[in-house]
């Protein structure tokens, strides 16, 4: 790769330790993508949950943040991606104390190096959303697709140990969605239904990342009618991320690089696959458990906006969550802020609901307290949330909001 | 397939590494499909189900999910219960960056087709990240 003066001082250790193996491992992730060069970042954003990066990953930061100052301070703005433990209501999730410390010392270490604990994965809704055409160091796969391909910016999937490597260096190596060529549709798809609530979204996503199946895939979707709004787009999004590893889809006539078909593709060279009813119908009936008894309730992957706290908020009212089910909500601090003050935390809490700021549900071993709850049956609104916790020993299943609450209600999955 | 062969791919990351093939035409992601305590494949539906992935090359299609496997595969080797290498048709950047934190071996983009038909489990296999091949022995 080519490497200006300063990335040549850098990678040298002029500049000290952290910088030194930032250039290092982002130079042997540039290689196996052909990167020519770097590409200097506006942004970073970090997923570095406890559960993922264990005693090693917390040493391997630690080491950094023991620097001096100048050697370990992140150069651009870097946040973070939710956190798995939420201080307040850990030890009612039944997480141990083991964990909340590890949890603690990983706060620590990245405040050290200057990261903003923003913990949120709706940052685009939250924090500052980018420019089209900003080149990004974004971590957290539903950011990413959201931010490529709602907003027009440009970032590749950055796993934790390459957000925090460009946030030290303020550059990534220039590959994949930062090359205008990667970004033109690779895959087309006719969508002959119009999703209705979020989860409905979520579907629709799911089913196209099944599709589509790769990174290097690029999904071109038309048929919807109305420009969908922020919350639908991102439930789309983060599923379609999560069941193919899609980072950048475009929605023709919604999304900014494709006012047309013919801006992101040839369609007469693309063929174009429909998607129907049915599609969606069977991707709710591959997680079933209607009339089940239902364990827990999880609104979470994505952050729930306001306008979702509200919303669940509304459906629980005057109502009480099932004795044997737990509910949970897993927001933003900054959302979480908003939602006590507008007294909408406590509306849900009065139902017996669960609300947990700056954290997501897997991201918080789940596995763990499973065993420790006595969890098995999960249902959720989320379609990322269904595919991902499966492997964590859990059954899930897949409703729209509005049933998720009645099944919380009444304690089985209506 | 009874000779020893050599396949080539694209430059990888890790150092050379040597070690008995398990394969599967099903994708991977270190958070969706594994239980990293047990060192198995605990997603039901994942191909591989109940299988240990401990000290093996891992033969997969394609990388899937998202982006904790970059932290994961760094965690999984400091405790020692982690795949040898892991060979891909096709990985995605976080796959990439995972295995570079963890100095695994990774490597994807063969030359001769499916790497998840050309080689077989059980089979012995050294892999050349840095110089982008792969020796296959047969196994027995």
């Amino acid at each position: 790769m080519k490497l200006s003066s300063e990335e040549q001082a850098m990678l040298n250790g002029e500049q000290g330790e952290a910088r030194r193996w930032a250039m290092e491992h982002m130079i042997r992730v540039g290689t196996c993508f052909d990167a020519e060069g770097f590409v200097e970042v506006t942004q970073a954003h970090m997923m570095a949950d406890t559960e993922s990066l264990g005693e090693a990953g917390v040493e391997f930061v630690e080491k950094f943040a023991g620097l001096p100052e100048e050697q370990r301070k992140v150069r651009i703005p870097m946040i973070t991606d939710p956190r798995g433990i939420d201080f307040r209501h850990y030890k009612t999730l039944k997480q141990t104390d083991d964990m909340a410390t590890l949890e603690q010392r990983a706060i620590d270490a990245f405040k050290a190096l200057g990261i903003l604990m923003t913990d949120t994965c709706i940052n685009y809704q939250t924090i500052m959303p980018p420019m089209r055409g900003e080149h990004l160091a974004y971590g957290d796969t539903g950011v990413v697709i959201y931010c490529n391909s709602v907003l027009g910016a440009y970032s590749n999937f950055e796993g934790g140990p390459s957000a925090l490597a460009a946030g030290l260096t303020g550059r990534t190596p220039r590959y994949g969605l930062h090359l205008d060529q990667n970004r033109r549709a690779t895959c087309r798809y006719r969508v002959n239904y119009q999703p209705q609530g979020l989860s409905d979204w979520g579907a629709l996503g799911g089913v196209v990342g099944k599709l589509a199946g790769s990174y290097w895939e690029v999904a071109a979707i038309e048929g919807t009618d109305a420009p969908p709004g922020s919350d639908q787009m991102k439930h789309m999004g983060a599923a379609m991320a999560s069941f193919g590893s899609i980072p950048l889809f475009h929605l023709v006539g919604h999304t900014p690089e494709a006012p047309t078909i013919d801006a992101v593709c040839n369609p007469a060279e693309l063929e174009c696959l429909e998607i129907n009813e049915q599609d969606i119908v069977e991707f709710y009936g591959n997680y079933g458990g209607k009339g089940e008894k239902v364990d827990v309730v999880v609104f979470s992957a994505p952050q729930l906006s306001i306008i979702e706290m509200n919303q669940v908020a509304g459906l629980l009212e005057g109502q009480k969550v099932h004795k044997d089910t737990a509910l949970l909500v897993a927001t933003s601090p900054a959302v979480g802020a908003d939602a006590e003050r507008l007294g909408i935390s406590q509306r849900i809490e009065d139902s017996g609901g669960l609300v947990l700021h700056g954290m997501c549900f897997y991201q918080g071993y789940a596995r763990e307290m499973a065993l420790a709850n006595g969890w098995k049956r999960l249902l959720t609104n989320s379609a990322k949330l269904v595919n991902i916790i499966g492997g964590y020993g859990y059954q899930p299943s897949l409703a729209s909001m509005e049933d998720c609450v009645a099944s919380a209600v009444a304690g089985e999955i209506v | 397939m009874t000779k020893t062969r050599e396949l080539k791919c694209h430059v990888g990351v890790g150092e050379e590494v040597t070690g008995v093939a398990l394969v599967t035409d099903d994708n991977f992601s270190a958070r969706y499909d594994l239980d990293r305590i047990k060192g198995i494949f605990s997603r039901p539906q994942h191909k591989l189900a109940g299988e240990s992935y401990v000290e093996k090359i891992l033969v997969v299609n394609t990388a899937k999910g998202g982006v904790a496997s970059a932290w994961m595969l760094h965690e999984m080797a400091a405790r020692g219960i982690a795949p040898k290498a892991i060979l891909f048709n096709r990985f995605n950047p976080i796959l990439a960056q995972g295995a570079a934190l963890a100095n695994m071996a990774c490597c994807d983009r063969f030359e001769e087709g499916d790497v998840t038909t050309l080689i077989k489990t059980g089979e012995r296999v050294r892999v050349l990240p840095q110089e982008g091949r792969v020796v296959v022995e047969p196994a027995g």
